[in-house]
């Protein structure tokens, strides 16, 4: 992890590979008129579809709506709800809102490491997993909680971590 | 209020599918129940969405509704279902083992509504959760639905829609409590057009998702709610801001103002008459601050969602500097109710100073967790121990946190204590969102004020130095007193850099953010005390200062600690004493917490290991 997620990405100049897609990119963000009010919108559409928001794409998106790329990178970093990095293929998403969280979610992070070798924050070396906390799903009767790629799993034991983790092929993925 | 939205000669199967029941396959149960009764044309399959935990069964959902006998089941499989229909659709025959059985009773009950969790509500913002397809709006019409608005727009102007939102005492439920009726009279007289009426769906407290279960639930009733706040002071347009990790809520809301679009609920010239109002979805980015309403505002402007100062007040300049109401799901949902029913009717529940009823989500080591609504002025007594059921496992309670991150702990001693929005204010808490947190002996007070001021670190906007600072202190702090580095003198420099925030912060989110850590230091000093002279966590949680071994005396080498171990770290055989291993264990407290035998005992890490 670096020290500034922004400046690095800032720093990152537009792979040439990048400019295949630039149409897939076009597509989704001329969805929607050009207006600043469609901003968080037309992010969270590409956010949504890569998983990330890619170095073009952020590119497009300022032109389209006529705001500095520093803007879109303002709402980029502001929001938790993008990501300027690729996330792995499985999102594993440990809920540490206060009922989880008093429910001992940590414990499940602490197995998610021992299977994946990863922390909450990181992405495995080869791009299949990721690891994250989110701060409450709303589901908090069937605390704890892990969401995978969309999927909830309520009442999670520690124990249970070990055979969710195999249902993505990820068992001992660390070691 | 009994509206049926099944038809007294027609059987009715509901199958809950909000998240809790989701998770448990009850999108499958659906499926099988449609496919099963695709050639029974007399009965008819809903999918409905009940409130997640409703009395705690969404551990044991999907749950399965079956009307008009209105019986419960529970836990039902999608191997289950042939056997509904053959046995009780069909030959009106009870399947006992998916019944709900009374934990003290042992009695099998055949409805939730026998249930002490549901007796002992009074249900008007969730009176339809559960009840109707939250995808058909004729499920919403059928139970009263924009009747509300129909009167509104034939008997009254909008001056008297306020009148009864005053008379009836309705205060903001998202968390301030500030009278509704005021709020709104303010943007009436305030010059400007147009004007614009805000849903805050942005539910951000964790621990509390009342607001997610009636956008997911019952959308139109937030709907029409918000078509009377713009019948009674003119506005034109509307936003709801709803976050963006509620999927199903997204979804609905979508839905449901397509159809009330349709319908002629919105657009131009609603049901006939002058008022035209539309409304707009807007899905939140994830930061907790913009439930602040100033930044939510922001966001909907697509910018970074940072507060302003509110010398004035949106009501006269808010959304692109136009008079703007904003009021939370839970307010919206009673405001149908107060016009078609009567703003005194509404009066007529509740405390001296706050009306009406009050939803809170029930959670952590509770008996029964779910959404619980009842009147202001119900005790938490109450709550936690007629409704709630109790502490699981009976242990005994510590805590109730109320209020989210800017909310306190409340403790034992104030277990009488009838909740309103300004009692809670007094003891050192807040109604917020209305998140009741059930803690026991288990759970240690450092760490929770800990979590929260981390929460809220991550939070802050950073837009102003006393938040932004003062909340980075703040963690440095109880992170030391977690890890055994604390000193007495670092409790008063945490009082002194609450008052600073208290004072000095620029939005609400940085002038509550010290009430975990003041109302913490309040009631459970000593545990502070604890932390910082004997470097020892009595609820064994906080990893520095913990370690665990096993009494022989009690140990029966039942094994069970040795598989709830992660690393391996407890060895035994069978029958006989079992052993941890310090080096390898890493204090996570799971065995701790697994022993039914209370063979796993605390102790402070330093003393054991010298």
């Amino acid at each position: 992890m670096g020290e500034c997620p922004l400046l690095e990405a800032i720093f990152v100049q537009i792979d040439i590979n990048e400019y295949e897609r630039e149409n897939e990119y076009r597509k989704l963000i001329e969805n929607y008129e050009g207006k600043a009010e469609h901003l968080l919108a037309i992010m969270q559409d590409v956010q949504k579809q890569y998983n990330y928001l890619p170095r073009l794409a952020i590119q497009l998106i300022s032109d389209y709506v006529g705001t500095p790329v520093s803007r879109v990178y303002a709402m980029a970093s502001f929001y938790k709800a993008f990501s300027l990095v690729p996330k792995g293929r499985y999102v594993f998403r440990v809920c540490d809102g206060t009922a989880c969280h008093i429910k001992n979610s940590e414990t499940l992070l602490d197995r998610l490491y021992q299977q994946l070798g990863i922390k909450a924050g990181e992405t495995t070396a080869d791009g299949m997993y990721s690891v994250e906390t989110v701060n409450c799903l709303g589901a908090c009767a069937l605390a704890p909680v892990m969401v995978v790629n969309g999927k909830v799993h309520g009442k999670v034991s520690p124990g249970e971590v070990e055979r969710i983790v195999k249902e993505y092929g990820g068992q001992n993925h660390g070691s | 209020m009994e509206a049926k939205v099944y038809k007294d000669d027609r059987q009715t199967v509901l199958v809950c599918c909000g998240t809790g029941c989701t998770a448990n396959g009850g999108r499958e149960v659906f499926r099988a129940f449609q496919k099963r009764l695709e050639n029974h044309p007399e009965m008819e399959v809903l999918p409905v969405i009940k409130a997640t935990g409703c009395n705690g069964w969404c551990e044991k959902g999907p749950l399965v509704r079956l009307m008009p006998r209105d019986i419960t089941y529970c836990s039902v499989a999608e191997k289950d279902v042939d056997e509904i229909v053959d046995k009780t659709l069909l030959e009106g025959v009870l399947i006992k083992r998916l019944l709900y059985r009374d934990p003290v009773s042992k009695e099998h009950l055949t409805s939730h509504h026998l249930t002490d969790f549901y007796r002992k509500q009074h249900k008007i913002a969730l009176r339809n959760i559960g009840e109707i397809d939250p995808g058909q709006i004729n499920d919403y019409i059928e139970r009263e639905g924009y009747q509300a608005l129909k009167k509104a727009l034939q008997d009254m102007d909008g001056q008297a829609v306020i009148d009864a939102v005053k008379t009836a005492g309705l205060r903001g439920r998202g968390g301030g409590g500030f009278p509704t009726g005021s709020k709104w009279q303010s943007c009436r007289d305030a010059k400007g057009e147009p004007k614009y009426i805000i849903c805050n769906g942005d539910e951000g407290d964790p621990g509390a998702f009342m607001d997610r279960s009636i956008m997911e639930g019952d959308p139109h009733t937030v709907i029409e709610g918000m078509i009377l706040g713009a019948y009674a002071v003119g506005a034109t347009h509307g936003y709801i801001y709803v976050r963006d990790e509620y999927d199903l809520a997204v979804q609905y809301l979508g839905q449901a103002v397509k159809d009330a679009r349709q319908q002629g609920y919105l657009g131009s010239n609603i049901m006939g008459s002058e008022l035209s109002f539309d409304i707009e979805l807007v899905r939140g980015g994830g930061a907790f601050v913009c439930g602040e309403e100033t930044a939510l505002m922001a966001s909907i402007e697509g910018r970074t969602g940072e507060p302003r100062d509110k010398y004035v007040y949106p009501t006269e300049k808010g959304l692109w500097g136009k008079p703007t109401i904003i009021n939370n799901v839970e307010t919206w949902a009673n405001v149908p109710v107060i016009i078609l029913h009567g703003a005194e009717a509404f009066a007529a529940i509740g405390t001296e100073k706050s009306k009406g009823t009050k939803v809170f989500s029930l959670v952590g080591k509770v008996v029964n967790t779910g959404l619980v609504e009842v009147p202001m002025g119900t005790t938490l007594r109450e709550i936690i121990y007629e409704i709630g059921g109790g502490v699981l496992k009976k242990r005994r309670f510590k805590a109730v946190q109320t209020g989210g991150p800017s909310g306190g702990c409340i403790p034992a001693s104030l277990l009488d204590l009838p909740i309103d929005f300004d009692s809670l204010t007094e003891a050192g808490s807040m109604m917020g969102s209305g998140g009741l947190i059930v803690m026991d002996d288990h759970t240690c007070m450092v760490e929770v004020a800990r979590y929260y001021v981390n929460f809220l670190a991550g939070e802050s906007c950073g837009k102003c130095t006393p938040c932004r600072e003062g909340i980075r202190a703040m963690l440095e702090i109880l992170t030391d007193i977690c890890n055994g580095k604390g000193k007495l003198e670092d409790l008063q420099l945490l009082e002194d850099i609450s008052a600073t925030m208290q004072e000095a912060s620029l939005c609400a989110l940085g002038r509550t953010a010290p009430n975990p850590v003041l109302s913490t230091l309040r009631y459970f000093r000593d545990e502070y005390i604890e932390h910082i002279e004997n470097r020892f966590c009595p609820a064994g949680i906080c990893r520095e200062l913990t370690t665990f071994y096993i009494d022989p005396e009690k140990c029966t080498g039942c094994t069970l600690c040795m598989k709830s171990c992660a690393v391996n770290a407890i060895t035994g055989e069978k029958k006989q004493v079992h052993v941890i291993d310090e080096s390898s264990c890493i204090r996570c407290g799971e065995c701790y917490r697994t022993c039914n035998f209370d063979a796993i005992k605390l102790a402070r890490r330093d003393r054991h290991e010298n």
